[in-house]
């Protein structure tokens, strides 16, 4: 399959680009109102038409890809800084009353649907694009906790930890040196993954307020502008959307690929 | 049987503990008194704190936690703050919504899931199976809150087959209360059913190579047999796994389709009730979703020991 690969890495790489490039130059500004413009089909001018503001939706697009790929990033961040050590820690001890305190933990944050987390920490610290990572990366953390523990276990019984033990290193150190380079190629995987339900999860959040907040470009956002005016001017709804199904397919795609690339035994993966 | 049993249901007992005492000190720290905000600005610090006391928000943290869950497990789950009627009755009444809306979700998923499953493992690396794989890669990518808006655009606006949104409640008959449910219940189904396909179709091959299929095989049973009689029981046990996740999701994630559609569900009530800091209720609602999740994993493990003999020897 390297077709998905090389399709997966264009489109991310595409939606990298556009976010990347609107730091420098957007066609219009994305905040810049012109009611005289509004609702207007993409033509020469405004490529992907405009919003109910007049506003030009190529541009508003780009700016917010700077917001979903920023959310989804640091929150992927957040999820690997915390999971990945804690699911080493784990499989060391395995067994052990650590590992099962670990376990318990991630059992207890899966149990907590993503999106009420979302709302319960909304609904204390109101919300913002920060709230949105906060929300995300804490789902996030489980599930690298368990890919690193389940990677980590198998490395473990292999020979040459055994070898690393008798030439005294510690189980941090092995973890450090021997596991971890050991068990990168899953978590880059898993990473590209929820990476892309990252991606998915801000605009899902965006889309119902509780994501990113005005001023703030925002891909879900737009969609819920874009909700009231769907029969007027479909283009406002599917623009955006379409952007957040090409990122989101790329980073699948991507994720598949490489996965087949660097791990040949994974390949059924669902 | 009876230890696996009991062993599945003091762990069911601690999550639920676990999970009780997590919801409640998050809500206890969310700024905002609920007696000042449903008093207004003009009440008198007297008449506050004479609310606080009728609803037993002056007693201490642990007492209050206590009282709660005693609540709870008795089914009474206090008063809402400014609907002033119990928390158990709007909860019922916005499940009949969100519970027959997961359900219709799920099954459409599941049909929709295992024919595409099925079909791709059965024509593993031919043309269907990669056109199976490459819908679902796609279905998968599809925010369904945005699919929902498009099946609204086309199905209620365009052709106006179904409603483009609200609920008339199941008094006006099955048919008009179906008919509202169907495109939300499809824009639910479709991204789930994508990720079961996936997974069933992996979980099938995975069996390929056991010598049970190679028996079965060699008895004479033709390739499609096999899968349907030894193939399918054995692949469904990641298949149940991600059933019970999905369930869970699709309670909870209405949540934002409830929006697209303007259905009133658990999800919409959640959202009122944190804009009014009726903080009973958002507790409340939390507390029965994460039940619903924790309930639904305890059940799902309590199939695979009915699909499986094996798992119930070793527990």
């Amino acid at each position: 399959m390297r077709l998905s690969l090389h399709l997966g890495l264009a489109l991310t790489l595409a939606a990298l680009l556009a976010a990347g490039v609107s730091l420098l130059w957007t066609p219009y500004d994305p905040a810049a109102l012109s009611i005289a413009e509004k609702l207007r089909p993409p033509s020469a001018a405004h490529w992907l038409g405009t919003d109910h503001f007049g506003r030009d939706i190529a541009a508003m697009l780009m700016a917010g890809a700077r917001t979903s790929i920023a959310v989804a990033l640091v929150a992927v961040g957040i999820g690997m800084g915390f999971g990945v050590p804690l699911g080493l820690l784990a499989a060391a001890r395995h067994g052990g009353t650590v590992d099962e305190v670990v376990m318990r933990g991630n059992d207890l944050i899966f149990a907590f649907p993503s999106l009420v987390i979302a709302i319960l920490i909304t609904a204390v610290f109101g919300p913002s694009a920060l709230n949105a990572i906060l929300a995300i990366g804490i789902f996030n953390i489980p599930v690298f906790a368990r890919v690193a523990r389940g990677g980590a276990l198998s490395i473990w019984t292999l020979d040459f930890i055994r070898a690393a033990e008798v030439a005294g290193k510690g189980a941090a150190r092995i973890s450090a040196e021997h596991i971890l380079p050991n068990i990168a190629n899953l978590l880059i995987v898993q990473g590209t993954i929820q990476f892309s339900l990252g991606i998915l999860a801000e605009a899902g959040l965006s889309y119902v307020g509780l994501g990113a907040q005005p001023p703030t470009p925002s891909w879900g956002r737009m969609l819920a502008e874009a909700q009231t005016m769907v029969t007027l001017a479909p283009h406002v709804a599917i623009f955006p959307g379409l952007a957040i199904v090409l990122t989101v397919f790329g980073l699948n795609l991507l994720g598949d690929g490489l996965r087949d690339r660097l791990d040949p035994r994974l390949r059924a993966r669902p | 049987m009876a230890r696996y049993l009991f062993r599945r249901m003091l762990s069911l007992a601690l999550s639920l503990l676990a999970a009780s005492l997590v919801i409640f000190l998050v809500i206890e720290v969310v700024p905002g008194d609920p007696a000042s905000y449903m008093l207004g600005l003009n009440a008198s610090p007297e008449t506050v704190d004479a609310l606080r006391d009728q609803l037993g928000l002056n007693a201490a943290a642990p007492a209050r936690y206590l009282s709660w869950i005693w609540g709870m497990a008795q089914g009474d789950f206090g008063l809402s703050y400014t609907y002033k009627v119990p928390v158990s009755g709007l909860v019922a009444q916005r499940l009949e919504v969100s519970l027959p809306l997961a359900l219709y979700a799920l099954g459409l998923s599941a049909l929709v899931a295992f024919p595409a499953g099925l079909l791709a493992a059965a024509r593993r690396g031919r043309l269907a199976d990669t056109a199976v794989m490459g819908a679902t890669q796609l279905g998968i990518s599809l925010p369904n809150f945005w699919f929902a808006m498009l099946l609204v655009l086309v199905f209620a606006l365009h052709w106006r087959i179904f409603p483009a949104g609200g609920f008339p409640g199941w008094d006006g008959g099955i048919g008009a209360g179906l008919a509202a449910l169907t495109l939300p219940a499809i824009a639910l189904a479709l991204p789930q059913a994508a990720i079961l396909a996936r997974v069933l179709r992996s979980a099938l091959i995975e069996t390929e190579g056991q010598d049970y299929i190679r028996t079965a095989r060699a008895k004479g049973l033709t390739r499609t047999q096999t899968m349907i009689r030894h193939a399918l029981r054995n692949a469904m046990i990641p298949v149940l796994t991600i059933l019970g996740m999905q369930f869970s999701f699709l309670l909870a994630g209405a949540i934002i389709i409830e929006n697209v559609f303007y259905l009133p569900g658990l999800g919409r009530l959640i959202f009122q009730a944190i804009t009014q800091r009726d903080l009973i209720v958002v507790e409340s609602v939390v507390m029965i979703l994460v039940f619903a999740v924790i309930l639904v994993t305890f059940l799902v493990d309590l199939a695979y020991a009915l699909i499986d003999p094996r798992l119930r020897r070793r527990a």
